[in-house]
């Protein structure tokens, strides 16, 4: 177990330092960067808090879908070739249920407010 | 910046006093934002009649490096293409000058320098543009009608490219980056069951006509500009490239750019002349658009841990979950159709 403050408090701390006090001192190019870097640390900061439970239960379902053990990278690699061989589609809808979830995962901790993610929260019934 | 602005201003005046008619020198020449693979300077010339606002479109540091995508044309080609549009009557900046070897400032050309605004957040927004909005789609088809019967006998020689080539070209890139995405996959399966007839007939096709690259004003869509990677392929891939969720701006609910209408877009492609449009040949062309961004997106992650350790350049390529989503609505919607 490690000391206090958690890696996610840090991050934030980290975040709101850049945002709210260097930001503001920066100009032009250099300034854009500074939020463009403030945007990365809540990717991991969202990453930390989601990640290993979500890579868990894609991990999960992608062993029943594929009816094989591997490690994540292993498994997906497996499911592209399925994929890419038809043997699975849009026909699976295992394949559709699992591809939704994923995604929808992916963009909580990437990009929360895209608008197509915001619809498709609403679309499932989620949001 | 200022050095730079020094090292071209002699030679530039040297070549506006030559070769625009009535010139007697140059004005307010500055370097604007633009891509890497382009510079884009504003300056104007000035004659006994008063200024000519222009834009010399230059490779950076003089020279194009056309394996930078292997997709840009030359500045030349896309001074000639932009040429035959005008033709056509599709509104661009007139080029006034075609640099060459003599002129000692590189690849590049002159041309017009039309006032309005390119930047979707501002157009989508500003009360300045709330008469333009509505009438954007409708014209944007208009355009796009005439830029698709500029005559293939004339064309510069060009990249051609079907759909089957494009699913075929961004498959092996996607293979190459070698990092699996499930939903790419899927996609790229749908796009070789559903791709469109191949005896289909190619036109000059604009190739990133959106957002960005369309000059507004008040009055509405004033210039088409960045011809650069313009080829010969299929005409519907202009009509759906502006309507990818990206280019919407948070406006998911107006296809076209995020102010208009699918309907608008055909109405105007199909009364000036463009043929009647096939929704389900459009939506191809947007679920291959929309994956090709994903496709870049990965070649963002992809050279960045590569070496080119820029933080902008990492968090777009975690962006290709942006597209992931957006091919999933379109390939598997949750509710009925869109």
């Amino acid at each position: 177990m490690q000391d206090q403050p958690s890696a996610v408090e840090l991050i934030e701390a980290v975040t709101e330092f850049i945002r709210n006090h260097a930001t503001p001192q920066l100009q032009g190019h250099t300034a854009f960067h500074a939020r463009v870097a403030a945007n990365a640390l809540d990717i991991v900061k969202r990453e930390l808090e989601v990640g290993p439970a979500a890579n868990a239960g894609e991990a999960a379902r992608l062993k029943a879908l594929l009816g094989m053990d591997g490690s994540l990278d292993e498994l997906n690699r497996e499911l592209c070739r399925r994929i890419e061989a038809g043997e699975v589609g849009l026909h699976t809808p295992a394949l559709e249920e699992h591809l939704w979830q994923t995604t929808l995962t992916k963009l909580a901790i990437d990009q929360p407010n895209y608008s197509g993610y915001r619809r498709a929260l609403e679309e499932s019934g989620k949001d | 910046m200022a050095a730079e602005t020094n090292s071209i201003s002699g030679l530039l005046t040297d070549a506006v006093k030559r070769h625009i008619p009535g010139a007697t020198g140059i004005a307010d020449l500055r370097r604007l934002s633009g891509g890497a693979s382009q510079e884009i300077w504003s300056f104007d010339a000035t004659t006994e009649a008063g200024m000519i606002p222009l834009i010399l479109r230059r490779a950076p540091g003089g020279f194009r490096d056309t394996g930078r995508s292997g997709t840009a044309v030359t500045l030349e080609t896309e001074a000639k293409l932009i040429s035959l549009a005008e033709e056509v009557g599709v509104p661009v900046p007139p080029v006034r000058y075609v640099l060459t070897e003599a002129d000692g400032i590189g690849q590049g050309f002159i041309m017009d320098r039309i006032p309005g605004e390119t930047l979707a957040r501002k157009i989508l927004r500003d009360e300045e543009f709330a008469n333009a909005r509505p009438k954007l789609a409708r014209q944007c088809g208009e355009v796009l009608a005439k830029l698709h019967t500029v005559e293939k006998s004339k064309l510069p020689p060009l990249r051609i490219a079907s759909g089957r080539d494009e699913v075929e070209q961004y498959f092996k890139t996607y293979k190459e980056l070698d990092y699996p995405h499930p939903v790419f996959e899927l996609a790229f399966r749908w796009l070789k069951d559903n791709a469109p007839p191949g005896e289909m007939e190619l036109t000059l096709v604009h190739g990133d006509f959106r957002n960005g690259n369309l000059m507004i004003g008040p009055d509405g869509l004033r210039a088409v500009l960045d011809w650069e990677i313009a080829h010969v392929g299929d005409p519907m891939a202009d009509l759906s490239w502006i309507c990818i969720n990206p280019w919407r701006f948070g406006n998911i609910d107006m296809p076209v750019g995020g102010f208009g209408t699918r309907e608008d877009l055909f109405a105007g492609y199909e009364a000036a002349g463009g043929g009647k449009v096939d929704p389900a040949h459009v939506k191809f062309w947007e679920v291959l658009g929309t994956l090709k961004w994903g496709v870049m997106c990965m070649g963002m992650a992809s050279a960045f841990l590569q070496g080119d350790r820029s933080v902008e350049r990492a968090t777009i390529g975690r962006r290709s979950s942006e597209t992931e989503v957006d091919l999933m609505r379109l390939l598997a919607p949750l509710t009925g159709r869109e």
